[in-house]
């Protein structure tokens, strides 16, 4: 299976880079902003990133807003919600705007590592949906032809 | 009310209640007693006046009437005397066996009073006599009542002693023989005469006597005369000249008021006195004036113990009320407090929860670290290990704690909204099932379809069913039963009913149920604030709560809120 490429996106410094640290160990590939907007710049970058992790309450462009940016824009990608807030109303938001799943911090890392494979599962078989469809489209083409 | 706060019963507020209470009492006093004195004076003093004339009137009369009969009593008497000097000659009546006859006739006539008859010739030498006295050829020329007699055709003395030696009066008739005078008298018994004049007695001390112009007694009275002799004369010059009677009033020695009423007698030669204490007089004023003194006085003392222990009761009632409502206040201080505090600690739970995150992080590192090669052979690796999972472990404890504080401090959105009721209890009840099912109780949903939006904010009116719900089914947590949700119109309101088929509110608590604090649970397990928040709410939003309950059978809760389309500031269109 294919590496899993996560960015971890969260206000506190410190946070993400022990998190990239131990997330690193456990065989995924991580890139790390510090603001929303840092996070949309690097997936345009980035398009191999699978999952996002991302903080709910950020200094400027905040968790709801950098998710619907990142939804509009790269529709495949995963989004993990971390939120520190027990308000499960932001969850619950974040849920319908299309986040894969939301975790409370501080987060037991092997149930974050599991919710990213999870993502990263979903991901994939989205996008190899997407790929039978097209091969579909294309044998179909041909065979109009 | 700042000024009177905290103090307890002492203090400003202390002498505030006692000057309330005194303020009370002496208005109370004032107002019932005013009206009292007034009317009992007034109609005091009218009885009094009206009473007293009629008094006096009533002895006047009896005084002219006794005079009359004394008049009568005299002039009958004289005209006895004269019809038999006029019937019979001198001759006749010189002769004494005659005269002793014309007695005996005069005796039978009018009684025992004639004592004798005698005939007295011009020279006042008595001619003939018939009585029981030895006073023939008796010589009356000096007697003063002689020389009156011989002056005038009739003649009434006034009471002298004379030659018998005893009290008595003389009538006289002058008849003329030939061109000599000669008089016929008769002596009248004092006695008889004194008991017809005492015979008016009115109370104790009320008696009548008889004086000459000189203001010497003509008849003896029955007890000591208030006016002297001097005094009589002055009176009789002063308030007879035209008056028929005359009233005054005499102190006596002994300093007691006596009424007294003079009327002229026998062509105003004789006065008729009737004296009586005004104590007696006017006895029966007298004791209804104590009477009325008695009630005034036992009314006034029933107004006054009345007035302090109203007033007493009355401002002590005040003080507890007043206890009571600052107690509310500082509930709601300290309720605002809490409030303050549940936002405080809500900032320091979030500010908290990352750099402990952070922490637990680190360790987490650690932990991945030591799996390394390197420290496999560390005797103390077991020891890193436990200090790392306690770090961790510790952390988590931390986040539960702020993940409480966060949720406890949690506020809700007040904006309101245009919400149908429906869906919002469906979506609320369906939170509720699973606990519903575990307790047993049955959830049936009676909601009337097509309800009127109203007017609310949604979380809010969660709130408010949520708690209703939850209590229900604490009600109903050991026994089971049946947890009945409708909704209905009522007028211009919508109405909620939650029922359920628990165990009931007493009546004693049920006053008391909506009140900040209130809770029947044990000491830990409810905050007394779930009704009073729900109440609070609903009030806010124009609405109403009301509760049924009989113990046994269960209990009812009404929501009742006004429909929608509330315009203005409110947030509903």
């Amino acid at each position: 299976m294919a590496e899993t490429v996560v960015m971890l996106v969260d206000d506190e410094v410190p946070f993400v880079e022990t998190m990239t640290k131990r997330l690193t160990r456990r065989n995924l590939t991580i890139l790390s902003a510090y603001s929303g907007q840092e996070a949309l710049e690097k997936l345009k970058e980035h398009k191999d990133v699978d999952v996002v992790i991302l903080d709910v309450k950020m200094p400027g462009m905040d968790g709801i807003e950098t998710l619907r940016e990142i939804k509009r824009e790269h529709p495949l990608v995963e989004v993990i919600m971390l939120t520190g807030h027990a308000t499960v109303e932001t969850a619950i938001e974040g849920m319908k705007l299309g986040a894969f799943d939301y975790l409370m911090k501080p987060c037991e890392v092997e149930q974050l590592v599991a919710k990213v494979q999870e993502a990263k599962a979903k991901k994939s078989q989205h996008e190899r949906k997407i790929m039978e469809a097209r091969i579909r489209e294309i044998t179909s083409r041909r065979g109009l032809d | 009310m700042a000024v009177f706060k905290k103090d307890g019963g002492e203090g400003p507020s202390g002498t505030f209640y006692a000057s309330l209470r005194r303020n009370i009492f002496i208005v109370i006093v004032l107002v019932s007693c005013a009206p009292l004195l007034v009317v009992t004076g007034l109609i005091g003093y009218y009885f009094h006046t009206s009473y007293e004339a009629k008094v006096l009137a009533h002895l006047v009369e009896l005084v002219e009437r006794h005079k009359q009969t004394i008049d009568n009593f005299l002039y009958e008497r004289l005209s006895g005397v004269a019809l038999i000097a006029r019937t019979f000659d001198f001759e006749l009546l010189s002769r004494e066996d005659f005269l002793r006859e014309k007695l005996a006739l005069l005796r039978e006539e009018y009684g025992a009073i004639f004592v004798d008859l005698g005939l007295v010739s011009d020279q006042g030498i008595q001619i003939a006599y018939a009585g029981p006295f030895e006073l023939r050829r008796a010589i009356y020329s000096d007697a003063d009542w002689f020389k009156k007699a011989m002056k005038s055709q009739v003649f009434i003395s006034d009471v002298f002693t004379g030659l018998r030696g005893m009290p008595h009066f003389i009538v006289a008739v002058k008849r003329t023989y030939g061109s000599r005078e000669w008089i016929l008298r008769a002596t009248i018994d004092f006695v008889a005469f004194n008991s017809l004049v005492e015979s008016t007695r009115i109370g104790t001390t009320g008696t009548a006597f008889i004086v000459n112009k000189e203001g010497e007694f003509q008849t003896k009275p029955r007890f000591e005369t208030v006016v002297q002799k001097e005094r009589i004369k002055e009176l009789i010059s002063t308030r007879l000249i035209d008056e028929k009677v005359g009233v005054f009033r005499q102190k006596d020695r002994m300093g007691h008021d006596f009424l007294c009423i003079m009327t002229p007698l026998k062509n105003g030669e004789w006065i008729l006195i009737y004296q009586q204490d005004e104590e007696d007089a006017f006895a029966d004023l007298y004791r209804a004036r104590r009477w009325a003194f008695l009630i005034v006085f036992l009314g006034g003392v029933g107004i006054v113990v009345t007035s302090f222990i109203l007033s007493r009761r009355m401002v002590n009632r005040i003080e507890r009320a007043e206890r009571e409502r600052e107690m509310m206040n500082e509930q709601v201080i300290e309720a605002g407090k809490l409030a303050s505090v549940g936002e405080l600690a809500a900032g320091i739970a979030h500010e908290i929860n990352n750099p402990v995150a952070i922490m637990v992080e680190e360790a987490g590192w650690i932990e991945d670290l030591l799996q390394e090669e390197e420290f496999q052979g560390s005797p103390n690796l077991e020891e890193f290990r436990r200090a790392v999972r306690q770090i961790q472990t510790q952390g988590k404890r931390c986040k539960e704690i702020t993940h409480k504080l966060l949720s406890f401090a949690r506020k809700t959105d007040p904006a309101l909204k245009e919400v149908q009721l429906n869906d919002l209890i469906r979506e609320v009840v369906s939170l509720c099932e699973q606990r519903a099912r575990f307790s047993n109780v049955k959830v049936q949903l009676d909601l009337l379809p097509e309800l009127p939006l109203v007017c609310a904010s949604p979380s809010e009116m969660q709130q408010v069913l949520l708690n209703l719900i939850n209590n229900a089914l604490d009600a109903m947590e050991k026994t089971g039963g049946r947890l009945e949700i409708r909704t209905r119109i009522e007028g211009e309101r919508v109405v909620v009913d939650v029922a359920d088929t628990g165990c009931g509110i007493p009546q004693a608590n049920l006053a008391r149920i909506f009140d900040p604090f209130f809770t029947t649970k044990p000491v830990g397990k409810g905050t007394g604030l779930g009704l009073s928040i729900c109440y609070g709410i609903i009030n806010k939003m124009g609405g109403e709560i009301t509760v049924q309950s009989s113990v046994g059978v269960g209990t009812v809760f009404h929501v009742k809120l006004p429909f929608g389309r509330r315009s203005g500031g409110g947030g509903c269109a």
